[in-house]
């Protein structure tokens, strides 16, 4: 009996057991926390990190929410309110969705999905983690001395004009930028250096691939928004003229400019979402994946594709037709990158075994939003609809569903499904579904009705509103209050998990991904021994007695 | 069936024949999406129950994929997209292409108001009165941030950029009131920045282009230089504006040539550049040569003007360039002391003055 993924569990206890020595005990004391290089631990603090930013920006959205449940003034003046929507958006892209899930997964996960040790620059790794908390600060300094209410696109010349504090807001995002760009640099290297011996490209989970492609976009595009933010700020500081007309400069620049990062940032954000979805399906179906080189390289057309299409925010900025139409066809190709995955991912339950899980259930809520959310992409790209749409609520939804939607489910799928390997306890299987059906729900119940907002004609960014788009708000803000129990239900009953969890041992799910080979928590080495790994990720093609730890939950 | 979508969807009525070419594509692309995610749904809900987990250690077979599999994933959504592009994106040009005789009405945003002026006369806000059934064509600026002008019955929107001028354009369908929001955050008065398109019966429209005029004080022989008359037309503001700026130290109005290109004719005229290339001077274009004369000089002058950007304000601009237009040698005296001969009536709300 050779166990084939991994040499470290033993033959299987009967009861799981708590690996003794881990990452989390083997160093005690906060300046062993502070002064880590273990990519676990770091990951553990961008979890930390990331998730305040994520509680601050949905605070700034229910503070939103609530201000529209009536059409004139409810709870704040029409200068607290653009502070509010500029902050939920800084927050939630810049602070949390940008580093959230490489930071956390990335991180925890990459070196030991490809046998290493660790990344490939682990003091680096360290300094990304405090170049994204020295961004947050800087930013957050910047919220409580005034705040910025331009939002987070920062159009010019209102950007460069506005009394506001923005030049602290645009500084953070700037630093948050070298965090990036860092993190993206280490995962690249370690991908093409740490592998294990075994581990093929062909061989790499797709996790890694996917996270691969991220780190591209971050490295190549990440630049491009550091040069813009900061001609903004000194626009703004020193009245150079770059992007002011008033002074010379062409606000049209800096849309071609931003978007050039931005449109790329979506991605930064999305192919994370799909590398744990990759995972996640894996395991749910106990399959391998339907098409692994489809889903392997759409990850890497995306990231490619994804940087010619940033002109699809502009076709009603007075750019050339030519130039709508060119960006035009070219987003499309970034859908058809996506559908493929979308018909992989479904194609992989075929002749699977599945099982429904939390992990599962935000597996079925990703691909929701993902589908209605890319489809609505689809319908925006075609041109003359775009112009009805452009700047209104539709925008708003559809980006949430694909975006914010996709991160989330992915997110919160990645949490389910590895916070047993992670913390090497089991949560609440029970209120983990009860929760995926109310985030899902209320997810819902908050953007459809903006969908309908969008076609009926309310723009974006509105402090009041006409009376006939009263329903529909109230509507969305009580799915929004929906969401938000969620939430607050999965903190609760991960919180309690940690502590009175029951111990889930090296594999509850009974996965093949490389990373379940090793103990829960993962020794501070990560594997005992030196891994082999003999067979592809999630190869389920014979029962192996003696290679699964399973568990009824 | 359309009516019954439009409803289902929440969208407003459609104020323009472009509308409801634009909804026939939205409904095509909706209908498609929803029927599409419903399969992939139903393949899922038939493969979850088809192949529930039965034991912990299962094993599942290895399934490889058919080339023929991924090409039709590929082919398949490939083509709707491609079709949609292929059907919308035609429609964006014919919105991008105003009609030859379509009616001229500039529009200038600025926190927080939206400002129409004929350029005939009247100028005012708020109100954008049109002829139904005749197209509009709307030349749009802005004098502070970005704005964008949007009226969703019309399925029309614009940005309303400082420094240029973009051009839309629409025709009504019948006469009736559409409102017109801004659709690019531009600051506090964001949300309150509204206005109304009011078209109205084509024969009501012209007695009332026509009241409008008449009822108001007629312009002077307001002369380059002689003074600001808030109550001139836009090429008789353009024309003092002018004389203001010194273009005419540069600039004949009678042909002649001169350090730079004379104005007349100028509008639409097809010029060559110095690299080679021509271009049409249209509105684009000339603001622009005043915004940034290097841009695109014509062949045969000098790079010697200098830039406006920042000293004259959009309105002026459009001012001016409206002007330019009038300068037509059907339409102009050739002696430069007697300049246009140009309908001398102004329409004018006093009350309504933005200069």
């Amino acid at each position: 009996m050779s166990p084939s993924l991994a040499t470290t569990p033993p033959a299987p206890p009967a009861e799981p057991v708590y690996n003794p020595r881990n990452y989390l005990n083997a160093e005690a004391g906060i300046a062993s926390w502070l002064l880590t290089r273990d990519h676990k631990r770091i990951g553990i603090m961008y979890f930390v990190g990331t998730t305040m930013a994520f509680a601050l920006g949905g605070l700034f959205a229910m503070l939103i929410r609530i201000e529209l449940l009536t059409p004139g003034p409810t709870i704040m003046s029409a200068m607290s309110y653009n502070r509010m929507f500029t902050l939920h958006g800084v927050v939630m892209i810049f602070i949390f969705m940008i580093p959230a899930i490489p930071g956390i997964f990335g991180n925890f996960l990459l070196p030991i999905m490809v046998g290493a040790r660790d990344v490939a620059f682990p003091k680096l790794n360290l300094l990304s983690f405090y170049l994204w908390a020295a961004g947050a600060i800087i930013a957050l300094y910047g919220m409580i001395h005034g705040g910025a209410d331009t939002g987070w696109t920062f159009y010019t010349p209102y950007s460069t004009t506005t009394v506001t504090k923005v030049v602290p807001i645009l500084l953070g995002a700037f630093v948050i930028g070298f965090s990036s760009i860092l993190t993206g640099l280490n995962f690249i290297v370690t991908t093409h250096t740490l592998r294990a011996p075994g581990i093929s490209w062909m061989k790499m989970p797709l996790f890694v691939w996917s996270i691969y492609a991220t780190s591209v976009i971050q490295i190549l595009a990440t630049p491009v928004l550091g040069i813009t933010l900061l001609l903004v700020a000194f626009e703004h500081a020193f009245g150079w003229g770059v992007f002011d007309p008033a002074l010379g400069g062409d606000p049209i620049l800096f849309q071609h400019m931003f978007w050039f990062y931005s449109h790329p940032a979506v991605y930064i954000m999305v192919l994370p979402a799909m590398a744990v979805i990759s995972e996640v399906i894996q395991a749910a179906a106990r399959k391998n994946i339907f098409g692994y080189r489809a889903v392997a390289f759409s990850s890497l057309g995306i990231a490619f594709v994804g940087f010619f299409t940033w002109g699809h925010h502009m076709f009603t900025s007075g750019q050339s037709t030519l130039d709508a139409g060119v960006f035009g066809v070219l987003s499309m190709f970034v859908g058809i990158f996506t559908a493929i995955k979308v018909f992989n991912w479904t194609a992989t339950l075929y002749k699977g075994a599945v099982r429904f899980t939390t992990p599962f259930a935000y597996f079925l809520g990703f691909m929701f939003f993902l589908v209605f959310g890319g489809m609505t992409g689809i319908a925006l790209a075609t041109v003359s609809l775009d112009v009805h749409w452009q700047d209104t609520y539709f925008v708003v939804a559809h980006f949430h569903f694909i975006m914010v939607g996709g991160v989330i489910m992915a997110w919160l799928a990645a949490i389910h499904y590895w916070w047993p390997k992670m913390f090497g306890r089991l949560y609440s299987e029970g209120w983990g579904l009860v929760s995926a059906v109310l985030i899902i729900l209320g997810f819902n119940a908050t953007f459809i009705p903006q969908f309908l907002l969008g076609n009926s004609g309310m723009p974006r960014r509105y402090y009041s509103y006409p009376e006939r788009f009263w329903p529909l708000n109230v509507a969305s803000t009580a799915g929004a209050s929906l969401l938000a129990f969620g939430f607050a239900i999965i903190a609760i009953y991960l919180a309690i998990s940690l502590k009175w969890g029951k111990v889930a041992g090296p594999n509850p799910w009974g996965s093949r991904g490389y990373e379940w080979g090793t103990l829960s928590p993962p020794p501070p080495e990560n594997f005992l021994e030196q891994p082999v790994f003999d067979r592809p990720p999630h190869d389920y093609s014979e029962e192996l007695p003696g290679m699964e730890v399973t568990h009824a939950t | 069936m359309n009516e019954f979508m439009r409803k289902l969807l929440f969208l407003p009525e459609e104020g323009s024949a472009y509308a409801a070419e634009v909804d026939r594509l939205h409904f095509f692309v909706i209908t498609v999406t929803m029927i599409s995610a419903t399969m992939v749904a139903l393949a899922t809900l038939y493969f979850f129950v088809k192949y529930k987990r039965k034991s912990e250690t299962q094993a599942t077979p290895r399934v490889e994929p058919k080339a023929i599999h991924e090409i039709l994933f590929i082919g398949v959504p490939l083509g709707f997209f491609l079709l949609w592009f292929a059907i919308g994106f035609p429609l964006f040009v014919k919105l991008q292409n105003p009609p030859k005789d379509a009616m001229d009405v500039y529009v200038q945003a600025k926190k927080w108001m939206w400002k129409f002026s004929y350029p005939g006369g009247p100028n005012g806000t708020d109100v954008l009165r049109v002829p139904a059934g005749r197209p509009v064509r709307l030349l749009i600026t802005s004098r502070d941030v970005i704005h964008s002008f949007f009226v969703p019955d019309l399925r029309l929107k614009q940005d309303a950029v400082p420094g240029r001028y973009a051009q839309t354009w629409f025709t009504a369908s019948r006469p009736g009131r559409h409102q017109v929001l801004c659709a690019e955050y531009c600051g506090i008065g964001h949300s309150a920045m509204l206005a109304e398109v009011v078209a109205m019966d084509p024969v009501s429209f012209d007695a009332w282009l026509a009241e409008a005029r008449r009822s108001s004080v007629p312009s002077a022989q307001d002369w380059p230089g002689e003074g600001a008359d808030p109550r001139a037309t836009l090429p008789e503001q353009g024309r003092r504006l002018a004389a203001e700026y010194g273009c005419f130290k540069c600039h004949t109005v009678d042909g002649t040539r001169h350090i730079g290109p004379t104005w007349l004719d100028l509008y639409r005229k097809s010029e060559k550049l110095e690299d080679g290339s021509t271009v049409i001077a249209d509105e684009a274009y000339l603001t622009e040569s005043i915004m940034d004369p290097a841009a695109r000089i014509v062949a045969g002058y000098q790079n010697n003007m200098p830039t406006f950007q920042g000293r004259i304000p959009a309105p002026e601009i459009a001012a001016i360039v409206e002007f330019i237009k009038t300068l037509r040698t059907d339409a102009v005296h050739p002696e430069p002391s007697k300049g246009p001969v140009y309908v001398p009536v102004t329409g004018y709300d006093p009350t309504r003055a933005s200069r």
